[in-house]
């Protein structure tokens, strides 16, 4: 058996994706920006997708630009306003490095928002960073490993009351697939989301602004999506996206059923895991998460040895950072989170999609705990450590 | 048999992952994460990596990276950097190979379930006429790495494989081409893997430790001149030590004084050698016996016998070898063990 665990690094598609994109795909070709019939079509396209995720989102139409992913959404929201506001850049320990690295790179001061053992941004130290000097506050919606849904309507509060006129985004890839974002994103000015997070394709990606936010292009050309990003747009991949959220819309459906669903299963592995493995400890429990998220560490095991035997066993799962090699590095959320280095690279990091079964979650649960205790019990690290 | 071949990214290992994945062996392919600074060069770069991962999926194996950055910067760079401080000059590929590639790597594999770890060195492993397994130069003397496996153990040597070790570079060469393998015309690695080429060794210690200058004497105490930095001098050495200088030669470096001494060529003619870090591949050498010494990587062996107290006697004077370096003494062409030349 197989059984796929990664769904926060990206999932299947959704048929009804592929089954847009390849219906585009099969007949599509223009240009969005021509000047003919056939751009015009491809020009419907791309603006009836960008509806679509509007709608999602909660944001305007004309406040949705379509990026690459995720990634160049951030990079887009860190940077793009930059241009017109001076001050310093205010983001969670626990972002997403597309949001840190952005920040560091813009040659700005870069003022980093701590969180608690939960996992929850510090909402008192916010208060204290905040001030009259801020161009830009970036907090999470919810978190890339642990899943942990940060409070965006308190941090919003917060920035309007001590830094009126800075901008708050917030990256909503690992939210987007589970959460409401027209409620969840009320409050912020700018938020990103990815395709293949939610059952879309990869490579597609979006940033979405409110009608006030300027913002300055990071990449220069022709001066597509309204001149806030360059280049001929990925037709094919904006309409995948614009389905997949569709899709998942409807899956969710009254009630929130797959998510309630899923989350039942999530809870059910973490039980399985912390009942077998006596010194397992969960992340971030004590605040709310997206459903799919499992995230978890065992003390004494190495996260990569785990990873390659739970590969073995036909179960795919994630550790703490992977860095620009493949390599697993200690998890930096968990470090934020006060948990020490060592410890941080013993986490295992499990993503149920919407589709995830009560089976593949029993035939995982049996296997990590099997792996788990193997590695429990022989030569590793703690060998090395000992002479 | 399941192996886990260790893939550097270059064209060694590339092509003993091949020879043992055509052998019919289960295999798997890993490369070490070693190193996580700046580096423009070596086993450890991103690039590096990503040449390995393509050579796993042109040979149709699975492949993973294993980070041992920490374990790395503990006991191959900390101690290099430590070593340099102390007046030495520490081969860190030794120490890679003692800790990382030839103990770390070999317990993480033993951990997952693998019966033998394969590598791309120029060496080979053979029956020994005790029925132990021996290690023994390659076929390419040009090429032979034996030097620097001088710590593996005999134990070590019964779970491990040198797939590459009867054939020529050139052969091995021949044979990535031939499966159309991109490392196959990749440069051999050169130099220590965590030292930038265009910084060098002087911006790469100067990163972690103080440099501090030091006086340039005779044997006698006169003063010659001064070097900028004691911690980059080898025994050894004649340029850079000033003008003053002539045709003399570092025959010490006393951090503790700040002074390095130089003296005529003959003063650094030996005919023994102290050795740390002594291990044997299978049973120390008796003292009446008659082996071979080799002092730097591709060095001539000259003959030599081991007093069992930890002196290599050496039957003709040679060119003093920096504390630091390795000393290995052979039996013909068997590795019998080494050490690690004392100040």
């Amino acid at each position: 058996m197989q059984v796929y665990l990664d769904h926060a690094a990206g999932g299947p598609p959704h048929p009804a994706a592929v089954e847009a994109m390849v219906g585009w795909l099969s007949s599509g070709y223009g240009n969005p920006s021509g000047a003919h019939h056939v751009s015009r079509l491809a020009r419907k396209a791309i603006d009836d997708a960008r509806d679509e995720v509007a709608g999602f989102l909660g944001f305007t139409s004309g406040g949705i630009i379509f990026t690459s992913g995720g990634t160049e959404a951030d990079n887009l929201a860190v940077l793009g306003p930059l241009a017109d506001r001076r001050g310093a850049i205010v983001a969670s320990a626990v972002e997403h490095p597309a949001v840190l690295e952005a920040a560091r790179a813009s040659g700005r001061e870069v003022r980093l928002l701590g969180v608690g053992e939960d996992g929850l941004v510090d909402l008192d130290q916010l208060s204290s960073l905040l001030d009259a000097d801020v161009a830009l506050v970036s907090v999470q919606a919810a978190n890339h490993e642990t899943g942990v849904i940060q409070d965006l309507e308190a941090v919003a509060r917060r920035v309007r009351r001590r830094a009126p006129g800075a901008l708050f985004h917030s990256d909503a890839v690992q939210a987007a697939p589970w959460m409401d974002l027209p409620s969840v994103l009320r409050c912020v000015d700018m938020a990103s989301v990815s395709g293949h997070k939610l059952g879309g394709p990869q490579g597609v990606g979006a940033l979405a602004v409110r009608p006030h936010v300027a913002l300055s292009p990071i990449l220069h050309g022709g001066g597509q999506e309204r001149r806030r990003r360059s280049g001929t747009q990925n037709v094919a991949a904006a309409i995948g996206l614009a389905a997949a959220m569709r899709a998942r819309g409807a899956m969710r459906g009254d009630g929130d059923v797959t998510g309630v669903r899923v989350a039942t299963l999530r809870d059910r592995l973490c039980a399985t895991l912390l009942g077998a493995v006596p010194d397992a400890v969960a992340s971030g429990v004590g605040a709310g998460r997206v459903p799919g998220h499992c995230h978890m560490r065992f003390p004494g095991v190495e996260a990569e040895a785990l990873l390659f035997l739970l590969d073995e066993a036909g179960v795919c799962a994630s550790a703490g950072a992977a860095c620009a090699s493949g390599a697993f590095e200690p998890s930096p959320v968990l470090m934020a989170m006060g948990v020490s280095k060592r410890e941080a690279g013993s986490c295992l990091r499990l993503t149920l999609g919407p589709d995830t079964s009560e089976e593949e979650v029993d035939f995982a649960g049996e296997a990590i705990v099997s792996c788990v205790t193997r590695l429990a019990g022989s030569s590793g690290e703690r060998e090395v450590l000992a002479r | 048999m399941k192996v886990l071949v260790a893939m550097s990214g270059g064209v060694d290992s590339s092509v003993a992952a091949a020879l043992v994945a055509e052998a019919g062996h289960e295999v798997i392919g890993a490369t070490m994460k070693l190193w996580g600074g700046e580096s423009d060069r070596g086993c450890c770069s991103v690039g590096d990596v990503d040449d390995a991962r393509r050579v796993a999926q042109q040979v149709g194996i699975s492949h993973y990276v294993f980070n041992f950055s920490e374990e790395f910067e503990r006991q191959v760079v900390d101690p290099y950097v430590e070593g340099h401080a102390a007046g030495l000059t520490p081969n860190p590929c030794i120490e890679c190979n003692r800790h990382l590639k030839f103990d770390r790597l070999l317990r993480r594999a033993d951990q997952l379930g693998f019966d033998a770890v394969a590598t791309g060195h120029h060496a080979r492993i053979v029956a020994g006429a005790d029925g132990r397994r021996a290690l023994r130069r390659s076929a390419d003397a040009a090429k032979d790495q034996s030097y620097v496996l001088h710590m593996i153990t005999g134990d070590r040597l019964a779970k491990l494989m040198f797939p590459i070790g009867e054939m020529t570079k050139a052969e091995v060469r021949a044979k990535a081409a031939s499966m159309g393998l991109e490392t196959a015309s990749k440069p051999d690695s050169q130099d220590v893997c965590f030292v930038s080429g265009s910084g060098g060794r002087e911006t790469f210690l100067s990163s972690r430790i103080a440099l501090h200058p030091a006086r340039v004497v005779d044997e006698e105490g006169r003063h010659l001149g001064d070097v900028p930095a004691l911690e980059l001098v080898t025994v050894g050495q004649r340029r850079g030590l000033g003008p003053a200088v002539g045709d003399r030669y570092a025959v010490s470096v006393d951090p503790g004084s700040a002074t390095v001494t130089v003296a005529p060529p003959q003063a650094l003619q030996v005919t023994s050698v102290a050795l740390g870090s002594v291990s044997w591949v299978h049973d120390e050498p008796g003292e009446d016996e008659a082996l071979l010494a080799q002092m730097s990587a591709h060095g001539a062996p000259v003959g030599a016998r081991w007093d069992r107290a930890g002196l290599v006697k050496l039957d003709v004077a040679v060119r003093r070898v920096a504390p630091g370096q390795s000393v290995v003494l052979y039996r013909e062409d068997l590795v019998v063990g080494g050490g690690i030349a004392l100040l």
